[in-house]
């Protein structure tokens, strides 16, 4: 029960109405006015002190202890000016770092998707879930069956997972423009729960065969591209060509790109019409809602019978033995979970070594002022207080750096949620919440309380007399404390050890996965989607394709140019091929990578060609059909021969010869293994887009205008597109693995400097005490050496206990980053023994400045000191 | 008031304050310095109440809930705050009074023996 008190105010006009009625009641018993006042308030007794006993029995005076606290906390803290502002830095460093990285964290793994009941969304793969998309998609037979017999789902819906960057010409708005667009199944944003922001969802008969053309637009495509106007809506846009009409806008919410292809973004989406593309391949990616109470396990089960069925119906057909079942949110983000993990303890680590490092400022802190309150306990301060004071003083920190940090983390947030080069998924729907805003204060407060009680705890085993009678640096200090504050110290060490030992590891395979063999050259070299118009003749095709390359390799500085369909390291799609007199086990029948190009496109991109010869313009649809492969698919389908000149039923149409060999290029992503790829020349298959590689002896950017005007002239309707080096490709391959590695290397690198700075703290407190024991160890012979070696031998001890402990911890830890490790063992020993060089040579330099200034103790002065 | 002053008043018992303000109520409301003067009155000026110290009793019971206050207009025209005895507190004046009873009865039993002894 709350029960309001009387106020202060209130209570000092009842005590003045007493008196006034006591004084009335004196003058009509026939007193002077002032006799009556006096004698009044001589009655009353002594108004202070009612006021003050009234005072403390409220719990007015809780509240202006802890505003006294709060003060008193503030300003001991302005005389300790240089100290408080180091505290508050690396105090909002570390909460700035752990909110952006817990914000990720949130984004990425913790909050639910911004779909409609997420958590019952599933992502259907076929065969083990693994592989290019070739094999993890189906065919329009695969997804029709499903979505008529798997009665674990209440809707599956699909989409075409085939899109690349910018497969849509916009026309008719100016200069024709690129954009990004995939097809999806009439139901998609209904399985998913995603209403549009304006206008309507496709309807059926825009999803049959001859229905009317129609697109939704993504909602950040349409503020960019249309001002956000809304009567867009019901209008037509060319797109490739064709009039097509703007059913909608989809909600800002919706990021296509940031669920489904990380580091892309989708412009418009069409429907999928599934008699246009029944004939073909793996083409659908199946994602679906499962019923209430349904375990994915059960949809999984189902889903292989079914699959197993399908096959026994179209036994010639369909190409999946099996189908893998996941939750929708271990589909998108299961594969960073452990990243993201280690992510996040590196951060706590350095919050932990933060944390320790401010324990040890205050415990010196408060050591230098044990007089001060070994003097005030004296007078009567309660030790309650005291501590509750050492704790505003903890907590006036903890609010200045929560600050610091909210700032640090509002700026990284924005950054990250904006920048478009990290392929991580849901990245750029990072901000701070309300979730973060909590995790913040949580961690502030803990941090709080661990580097305040510290200090505090010294309170509790004050002696006063002790404590009074010290008379200054010369006594000795309590052994206890100072070995409390070494323990601190050893710990931080110990701590940024297994940190750096952590980000040894993985920088170390980064730069591994940097130098692997890509197979390719992407130096000095670009890539440019180019638009040409072949009439879906393949004679004429070849023409125009030469045409093109010709001209662009006149251009002067020009190495080489040659196009392909898909590039390494993008989007990827597989055939399958049946070599002649070769018989292979069940499910084994070969299928490899395909890439539709042209001649001088290995050239362009700095493939070996290792055996037999490039394509070149005499391979015709007239002629005999021909394929290269890769070094690992010769290896595979042809083992132990030479499969130059070998004969094949396919990929391409007809029996194909093998002309080639070619060098295995890294094809989904560069720490893979290589599998096997073909080239089949563009002259006889059906390639999907154009991708000009050109290799330049100049920076490729200096070439980037006069070969734009050179597509320009051979077809006026190419559109503007960007010049990307081919690093690029390589760039956003191992953005996910950068991020980590570069944010856990440089918190690494944080912790580094915040225990150096704790060892200079330390050592360098020390050396002050010391300074007249110093002086006498000087007047009684010891040389300026002997000093040094002292206090940076003492220093090195504790640094080399912290490394040890470190190492231990280092090798039980570094197992758990096993996964992430690329070409290094969790134990590497080279990475082990270089962390320790590394803290040793840093910790000897923070333990060689204050050993300087002790051996330049002039023994005289020391021993007047104090 | 010279009197008044010359006569050596019974300072009150620790606790003992609370039931005379208690008692003192159950006539009606009544303002500070009124509780203080119906004590000694009614006590035929043999209590010494400190006035000051009653405004801390009077917190102490408000804040119990045996008593209830409202700022009102005293007889002479002066703006007062007025104790009032609340059902709980009538209750306790019950319990206490028959407490002190008994207890100054048993003191009183016990002097008297003694006295008699002696």
């Amino acid at each position: 029960m709350f029960r309001r008190k009387q106020k202060q105010s209130d209570f000092n006009s009842e005590v003045e109405a007493h008196i006034a009625l006591e004084a009335d009641r004196l003058k009509e018993q026939g007193l002077s006015d002032k006799d009556a006042q006096a004698s009044a308030r001589r009655a009353f007794g002594n108004v202070t002190q009612a006021q003050e006993r009234f005072y403390e029995s409220g719990r007015w005076r809780w509240w202006d202890n802890l505003r006294q606290d709060v003060r008193f906390a503030v300003r001991s803290l302005r005389r300790d000016r240089g100290l408080a502002f180091v505290a508050i830095l690396i105090l909002g460093i570390g909460i700035g770092a752990n909110t952006a990285v817990f914000s990720v964290v949130d984004a990425i793994l913790l909050r639910p998707l911004p779909f409609h009941e997420p958590q019952s969304l599933a992502w259907v793969a076929g065969g083990d879930g693994t592989g290019g998309l070739s094999s993890v998609s189906f065919q329009v037979v695969g997804f029709e069956e499903l979505q008529r017999h798997a009665h674990s789902f209440q809707e599956l819906t699909s989409y075409m997972p085939f899109f690349g960057d910018s497969d849509y010409t916009l026309t008719g708005r100016g200069q024709p423009q690129l954009i990004s667009g995939v097809m999806v199944a009439e139901n998609f944003f209904q399985t998913l729960g995603v209403r549009p922001a304006i206008g309507r969802l496709f309807t059926t008969d825009e999803c049959q065969k001859g229905g009317r053309p129609a697109a939704l637009l993504d909602y950040a495509f349409w503020r960019r591209e249309f001002n956000a106007n809304p009567g867009i809506v019901g209008k037509t846009v060319t797109l490739n060509k064709q009039a097509v009409t703007v059913v909608g806008v989809l909600p800002p919410s919706f990021d296509f790109g940031s669920f489904f292809s990380p580091g892309l973004e989708m412009d418009v989406f069409v429907p999928a019409v599934m008699d246009n593309i029944r004939g073909w391949g793996n083409t659908l990616a199946i994602l679906g809602r499962l019923k209430p109470g349904v375990p994915v396990a059960q949809a999984q089960s189902e889903a292989r019978i079914l699959i197993h069925e399908i096959k026994a119906k179209n036994p010639n057909d369909f190409y999946l033995d099996t189908a893998t079942v996941t939750g929708l949110r271990d589909h998108i983000s299961g594969k960073l979970r452990r990243s993201l993990i280690v992510l996040w303890c590196a951060v706590g680590f350095i919050l932990l070594i933060a944390c320790v490092n401010l324990s040890n400022m205050m415990l010196a802190r408060s050591a230098a002022r044990g007089k001060e309150f070994a003097m005030r306990l004296a007078l009567g301060a309660g030790r309650g207080r005291l501590i509750r004071q050492l704790l505003a003083e903890g907590a006036v920190l903890a609010g200045a750096g929560v600050a610091l940090g909210l700032a640090i983390a509002i700026a990284v947030t924005r950054l990250l949620a904006h920048q478009g080069s990290v392929a991580l998924p849901l990245l750029n729907s990072v901000h701070l919440d309300g979730t973060a805003i909590a995790w913040t204060i949580f961690i502030a407060v803990a941090a709080a309380v661990l580097f305040g009680f510290a200090p505090a705890i010294r309170i509790f085993s004050t002696n006063l007399q002790e404590a009074l009678k010290d008379a200054g640096p010369g006594m000795s200090e309590g052994r206890k404390h100072d070995r409390m504050r070494k323990v601190l110290l050893v710990s931080e060490v110990a701590l940024a050890c297994m940190l750096l030992i952590g980000a040894g590891l993985l920088l170390r395979s980064f730069l591994g996965i940097l130098n692997v063999d890509l197979g390719f050259q992407p130096s000095r070299a670009a890539v440019i989607r180019v638009r040409y118009d072949d009439d879906n003749n393949a004679a004429r095709r070849g023409a125009v394709l030469q045409q093109i390359l010709q001209r662009v390799t006149a251009l002067p500085g020009m190495e080489s140019a040659g196009i392909t369909d898909m590039l390494p390291l993008g989007r990827n799609r597989s055939w399958g091929f049946a070599p002649k007199g070769k018989v292979y086990p069940k499910g084994e029948s070969p299928d490899a990578f395909v890439q539709v190009v042209t001649p001088g496109y290995f050239r362009a991109m700095g493939i070996r060609l290792l055996e037999g010869r490039d394509f070149n313009w005499q391979d015709t649809s007239k002629s005999e059909s021909v394929f290269i492969i890769n070094q690992t698919g010769a290896r595979r389908y042809w083992p132990g021969e030479d499969p130059v000149g070998r004969m094949s039923q396919g990929p391409g149409p007809g029996v194909n010869r093998v002309i080639g060999v070619v060098s295995d290029v890294s094809e989904t992503t560069v720490e893979d293994s290589a599998v096997p790829e073909i080239y089949v020349p563009a002259t006889q298959n059906d390639p999907e887009g154009a991708e000009l590689v050109v290799r330049t002896k100049l920076p490729p950017d200096t070439l980037s205008s006069s070969v734009m005007k050179t597509l320009r002239e051979i077809n006026p309707g190419q559109p503007a597109t960007e010049f990307r080096p081919l690093q690029y490709l390589v760039d956003h391959a191992n953005s996910p693995r950068q991020f980590v590695v570069m944010l856990v290397t440089s918190f690494a690198l944080l912790g580094l400097l915040l225990a150096s700075l704790g060892i200079y703290a330390v050592i360098s407190y020390s050396v002050t005490r010391r300074t007249q024991e110093i002086g006498i160890r000087m007047a009684l012979g010891a040389q300026k050496r002997d000093v040094l070696r002292m206090v940076v031998g003492q220093g090195i001890m504790l640094v080399l206990t912290g490394v040890v402990i470190g190492i231990v911890g280092g090798l039980a830890l570094s197992r758990s980053l096993m996964s992430l490790l690329y070409g290094v063992k969790p134990t590497d020993p080279a990475t082990f023994i270089s962390v320790s060089f590394i803290l040793v040579a840093v910790a000897l330099a923070a333990c060689y400045l204050p050993a300087r200034r002790a051996a330049k103790v002039d023994p005289l002065i020391a021993l007047r000191y104090e | 008031m010279s009197t008044q002053e010359e006569k050596e008043r019974l300072e009150l018992l620790q606790g003992t304050l609370d039931l005379l303000i208690l008692r003192t109520l159950i006539f009606g409301p009544r303002h500070g310095q009124g509780i203080a003067r119906a004590i000694q009155q009614t006590s035929e000026d043999e209590l010494l109440v400190e006035h000051g110290a009653l405004y801390p009793a009077l917190q102490r019971l408000e804040s119990r809930g045996w008593i209830s206050a409202e700022w009102g207009i005293s007889s002479n025209n002066r703006k007062a705050r007025f104790y009032k005895l609340t059902r709980t507190g009538r209750k306790q004046l019950a319990r206490e009074t028959v407490k002190w009873k008994r207890l100054t009865t048993a003191i009183g039993r016990v002097l008297s023996s003694e006295a008699s002894e002696g």
